[in-house]
């Protein structure tokens, strides 16, 4: 399931990047409840509540005084224009008040120093309480993840995850930190240019807002248009992302076959697609600015022309005029800015919802109040009549009864499927049992925390998982307080220790992202040496030496004995020969364990642990030999698997 | 970016086109405030009424124009983007064709798919946006200060004086953010690889009691990311406020200069007016551009790491004039081959020698990394050799044409490929032109013949992406039909039985033996039964030859080989 989920980490579609802003006509992913989500993700900004309250005042106040600009500026114009009246007549006085003009001056400076000040202020602001609430948003869903019992991370891809960490964060903090002020100062633009420009002339802002419906016309129109060719574009983008990873992940069969040139064709087929719909798409979205452009100039010339037949009348000034013009410009960009905006919270609210699904999976069980905690744990572990199930329907493990003794051996063995990693699943309470109960020295393991009970438990798997650090790092995972002497010694016990001394840095070689420059073998050499240092009292081996080859897995087997030595183990072996010194082996099939003694009484029982034994050693792994076996009538195993029989 | 650039180009008319158009579109905004002034001039201060009208249809007509302009501009930026985008996708993924696996390795196939995918279509945003807006800018710059200087030139000092300031600003703020800017990118990816780490380890994180530790990394990783990024937006939020500003104490400038002017007659009022339009719509080209060098950094990071990509060239070459015959058809020999993958301190082989004839199998058996699989990718030259030759068909791998040397060699991988399409296509990947009869034939030989037949659609039925729909066996008998249906001299199986039940598997042994009879057929093993008949067995360890030999002969002479054959059959078989 891992190696499945590792590639379909490789194979996932790559995720969209940062959108500069959301281009018009671009579909936008609706939220379903908006109105509850953005509730919602408001409660995030209580602890910034006045800030948020003075950044806004700030915004508000920024615009207005940017917008009374063009107003008192007017006074200017009509100032030079009365006193190039009075030349004309030939008036006696000086014509020009400087003073006057110098007064408006000072005060026009004023409010644009104001203006730009606050808009500073607003924004320096704005940053902080955005990036600690995103901050505070992530940590939560962080601390989530880590409430979330191991089902809710088996069912989904990592991808999925991670690309709700990545672009939806990424979102939420673009949104934050200037879709909302731009809306505020949007809305405020457009009421407080509408109110200026009424008190100036109602008539001529009656001729400008004949042109608002166009411009709603057109951007429907626009957005309309462009939606199909937004699809398109998405999925021809779909089929060629799809086909550069088919042979890019394929590289070596696509040279060995000479299926260069047959790749290409394809590839230009869904490239050339691609360029059709694509081009068109950003065409017909990108028509809205020159033609909101247009109606912006539309206005302008009925502004200038019907202006300037009311100045010949005398109706109003030219300064009037002029700060019609100024407004007429700021007047129609926030439609389309509040239209653009509109779909960028939507696209917001969508993200929040996608992160609040997350915050509302069911948790695990919450640790007893009371635990029960064993000092000296000897390692008796017992399942009582255990049920479980992964999925309501399914039924895995029914009625499961098992007495391990402290320091005994239990191998597992059974085709994949059978429920043997399961086990491991409950034992270390990933998942719960169904009905039943397991208990470690006689106490239920639901009375104990999950970290004590883990505590408990040394695990190898077949997995093998490393971090982006040292080699010592690694190594000492579950110890991390363990010395440089303790670390050796346990690697010199999985034989690690010479391959890890030829690497260039030796143990603090570091293990790059992909592990990539370890081997699978020695990275699960690296695993069983962790597992030793960490010194359990109970040992898991999950197929712990699959990757290894079987001379090398001789080697460490001696190891892995004196490992297992005085200490209770779980093996699950994919190989008969590694396991025949078990106390007890559980051979399972669909979740029953269906035959239980050890290798000498199971062979003389001469049952399917002897079938399976017999196929084995002419070669078979266990779930060949599991087949044949089933296949010769030997055992019941009916034909639920897939395999490839 | 810059070495991207030539990918443009071709575009130079077009790009040529697209300035000019934009340059009269900006020309036409520019010339509103000019006609607006006449009419205050003219029209308004003079009382001419159809003046006033007449030059108003006139704006109409400039706007009209205007639009078309801009219209055809977009339409013009709008392809010229998506077929540079175009042209530099297939070239990248044309050049990935080229590398070897070795270049694979060294970028990961995870990076390739998203420089092939993503880093492109940052790329081509840049260039849409640079076509539509950035051009804009100085273009309505310098249209704004013709304007300016050809309404007042004396007044346009003013103008002159505010550019260099305004550009120092933008320099300023971005001077220090892209610095920051760069450093967010990482602290993203540090965030993301932790997040990463988590989730493909919480079994381990949790079992080792973990948790505790793993959330402090992340909180760790967290606050530097949101420290970074408030730096980043709080020396950002600077920049527009600034802009403003300075504009707009340069239109007061020229209100209180203009007005002097005015008022001695050397200008007129509507020439003022227009005067202050040219540089408000100075300042919105401008605060345009500003949030536009947002996306300059990313997109060059990633015209970065795709021009990387570009640069390399495969050191796998065809030679000057390449062979492409065998002059011994099947023979596959190593005369003391060594090769080291890059940067490896030790290599991965050292001094193999041996040969493989036609009709004779050649098994080669070893441990975990003791170099099988890198042994036979040397054949088809997916790597080149450090030192000593492999010789195809007689003539060193190095001589050959590339194509026709893998044309020699049926390759069955040792993890199952299979690519979307039909199963039928699936099995052509290894020949064309192969016939119905000769795929059937193959699938008949792979075992596969039974499956196929059982699908609803059979031979036309469809493999999904990666082969999903089928199971590990299927998949596996695919690969083979597949190396089959090339009718090769030389067959490499590449551990290649091993999702195979143990009937399939002898069946298919049989009926391969008759396929096969006359090729040279070359088995990477891992388990020693399935190898005992071969006429030759290599034993390999850490590298090297352990020993050469048929089963009985190893099992006499071979320490290595009885060790692998003891952990596998157990004491009894080796007594």
């Amino acid at each position: 399931m891992s190696q499945d989920r590792r590639e379909m980490q490789a194979m996932r579609p790559p995720m969209p990047m940062r959108h500069g802003g959301i281009r018009p006509g671009m579909p936008v992913q609706k939220p379903k409840d908006f109105g509850g989500t953005a509730r919602r993700l408001m409660r995030y900004f209580r602890p910034h509540a006045w800030r948020i309250a003075l950044v806004f005042i700030m915004t508000v106040l920024g615009t207005l005084f940017s917008i009374l600009g063009p107003d008192v500026m007017k006074g200017i114009t009509n100032d030079l224009v009365a006193g190039l009246r009075h030349e004309w007549m030939h008036l006696p006085g000086p014509a020009f008040r400087w003073g006057d003009i110098l007064r408006i001056l000072e005060e026009l400076t004023g409010l644009y120093v104001l203006s730009s000040l606050f808009s500073y202020l607003q924004q320096y602001m704005m940053a902080g309480v955005a990036q600690k609430t995103v901050y505070a948003l992530r940590r939560e869903v962080y601390a989530k993840l880590e409430r979330l019992p191991l089902s809710f991370f088996d069912g989904r891809p990592i991808g999925d995850v991670m690309s709700r960490f990545v672009n939806d964060f990424d979102n939420i903090g673009n949104t934050l930190q200037q879709a909302l002020l731009q809306f505020v100062s949007s809305i405020v633009t457009f009421v407080g240019v509408i109110a200026v420009m009424i008190s100036i002339s109602p008539l001529m802002t009656l001729v400008m807002f004949l042109t608002l419906p166009l411009s709603f016309y057109v951007t429907r129109f626009v957005t309309k248009r462009s939606q199909g060719f937004f699809v398109g574009q998405q999925r021809s983008l779909g089929l060629l992302n799809g086909h550069i990873e088919e042979i890019y992940t394929g590289h070596a069969i696509v040279r060995a076959f000479n299926m260069e040139r047959r790749a290409l064709e394809t590839f230009d087929r869904h490239n050339e697609a691609l360029y059709e719909s694509g081009w068109r798409a950003q065409f017909v979205s990108g028509l809205i600015f020159p033609l909101n452009n247009f109606i912006g100039n539309l206005g302008y010339v009925l502004v200038s022309v019907i202006g300037g037949l009311f100045v010949a009348r005398g109706t109003i000034s030219i300064g009037d005029i002029q700060a019609f013009i100024l407004y007429a410009r700021q007047f129609s960009q926030p439609i389309t800015q509040l239209s653009s905006i509109s779909n960028v919270i939507q696209s917001t609210i969508a993200s929040a919802e996608r992160i609040f699904e997350l915050l509302d999976e069911p948790e695990e069980a919450p640790d007893p109040e009371h635990p029960v905690r064993l000092r000296e744990p000897r390692g008796a572990v017992a399942f009582h009549h255990v049920s479980f199930r992964y999925k309501e329907d399914q039924p895995l493990i029914e009625d499961l009864n098992l007495e391990v003794e402290a320091g005994q051996t239990v191998a597992i063995v059974g085709p994949t499927g059978a429920g043997k990693t399961t086990l491991v699943n409950l034992l270390m309470r990933f998942y719960d049992v169904r009905e039943g109960a397991i208990t470690i020295d006689g106490v239920d393991i639901r009375d104990m925390t999950r970290a004590d009970l883990r505590s408990l438990f040394g695990m190898v798997l077949q997995d093998t998982w490393l971090f982006h650090g040292s080699i010592r790092d690694n190594i000492a995972y579950g110890n991390p307080s363990a010395s440089d002497e303790e670390i050796r010694r346990a690697a010199r016990a999985a034989r690690a220790d010479h391959f890890i001394r030829t690497l260039p840095d030796g143990y603090d070689t570091v293990i790059n992202e992909e592990a990539s420059n370890l081997s699978q073998g020695q990275k699960q050499l690296i695993t069983i040496a962790r597992a030793i240092l960490a010194d359990p009292a109970i040992l898991l081996l999950d197929e712990a030496t699959s990757s290894v080859d079987t001379r090398t897995e001789l080697l460490i087997q001696d190891a892995m004995q004196r490992l297992m030595e005085g200490r209770t183990s779980f093996v699950i072996a994919h190989r008969l020969s590694t396991i025949q010194n078990a106390d007890q082996i559980l051979v399972m099939n669909h979740g029953r364990v269906i035959e239980q003694g050890t290798h000498r009484e199971l062979l003389e029982k001469g049952g399917f642990y002897a079938e399976l034994h017999r196929s084995q050693f002419a070669g078979a792994s266990v779930d060949e030999a599991l087949r044949e076996a089933s296949q010769s009538g030997a055992a019941p195993i009916s034909g639920s698997r897939s395999g490839s029989g | 970016m810059r070495k991207l650039f030539p990918y443009l180009r071709p575009y130079r008319l077009r790009i040529v086109l697209i300035v000019t158009f934009i340059f009269l579109q900006v020309l036409g905004n520019l010339y509103l405030p000019t006609l607006m002034s006449e009419i205050v001039d003219n029209g308004v201060l003079k009382g001419n009424l159809p003046y006033i009208v007449r030059m108003g249809g006139f704006m109409l007509g400039v706007s009209i124009v205007a639009v078309g302009f801009s219209i055809t501009a977009s339409y013009l930026s709008s392809q010229t983007a998506a077929s540079f985008g175009k042209h530099l996708r297939r070239d990248l993924f044309a050049h990935v064709q080229t590398f070897s696996l070795e270049e694979i390795d060294r970028f990961s196939t995870a990076s390739l798919i998203t420089r092939t995918t993503n880093d492109i279509t940052q790329v081509q945003q840049l260039v849409n946006m640079m076509l539509r807006m950035m051009i804009m800018a100085p273009l309505n710059c310098i249209g704004g200060v013709l304007m300016a200087v050809y309404t007042d030139a004396k007044l346009s000092l003013v103008v002159w004086l505010m550019l260099p300031v305004l550009a120092g600003v933008i320099v300023l703020v971005f001077g220090r953010a892209s610095r920051l800017f760069r450093l967010m990118q990482g602290k993203i990816d540090v965030l993301n690889r932790v997040l990463r780490e988590n989730l493909t380890g919480i079994r381990v994180i949790r079992s080792f009691n973990q948790v505790a530790r793993e959330a402090e990394r992340f909180d760790r990783a967290n606050a530097d990311l949101t420290d970074t990024t408030t730096r980043v937006q709080k020396i950002m939020a600077a920049l527009s406020p600034a802009l403003m500003l300075i504009i707009n104490l340069a239109v007061i400038s020229i209100l209180w200069f203009g007005g002097i002017r005015v008022a001695n007659g050397k200008m007129e009022i509507g020439s003022l007016m227009a005067f202050i339009q040219y540089v408000t719509q100075l300042l919105f080209a401008i605060m345009m551009v500003s949030m536009m060098f947002f996306m300059i950094p990313r997109a060059n990071a990633s015209a970065n790491r795709i021009w990387e990509v570009l640069s390399s060239e495969t050191r796998i070459q065809n030679p000057k004039s390449p062979r492409s015959e065998p002059q011994a058809a099947g023979l596959v020999e190593f005369r003391g081959v060594t090769f080291r993958y890059p940067g490896a301190e030790a290599p991965a082989l050292s001094d193999i020698s041996f040969v493989a004839r036609p009709g004779e199998v050649t098994a080669i058996i070893g441990g975990t990394g003791s170099g099988k699989s890198t042994l036979v990718s040397l054949i088809p030259r997916f790597y080149d050799v450090e030192a000593g030759s492999v010789l195809v068909g007689g003539i060193d791998v190095r001589e050959w044409d590339q194509e026709a040397l893998r044309g020699q060699i049926g390759y069955v991988p040792q993890k199952s490929v299979l690519f979307s399409g039909t199963i039928a296509d699936n099995i052509r990947v290894g020949r064309e032109d192969a016939s119905d009869e000769e795929v059937r034939e193959a699938a008949r030989i792979a075992q596969a013949l039974e499956f196929i037949e059982q699908m609803p659609d059979g031979f036309d039925a469809v493999v999904e992406q990666g082969g999903r729909n089928l199971s590990g066996g299927q998949k596996q008998r695919l690969c083979i039909a597949r190396a089959l249906v090339r009718r090769a001299p030389i067959y490499i199986f590449d551990d290649s039985f091993s999702a195979l039940d143990f009937r399939t598997d002898a069946r298919l042994r049989q009926a391969l033996r008759e396929a096969v009879r006359d090729a040279t057929v070359i088995i990477v093993a891992q388990r020693v039964n399935t190898i005992r008949d071969a006429n030759q067995i290599v034993v390999l360890d850490e590298g090297r030859v352990a020993g050469m030999g048929t089963h009985e002969e190893l099992l006499a002479s071979c320490q290595v080989y009885r060790e692998i054959v003891r952990s596998q059959l157990g004491e009894e078989v080796t007594a």
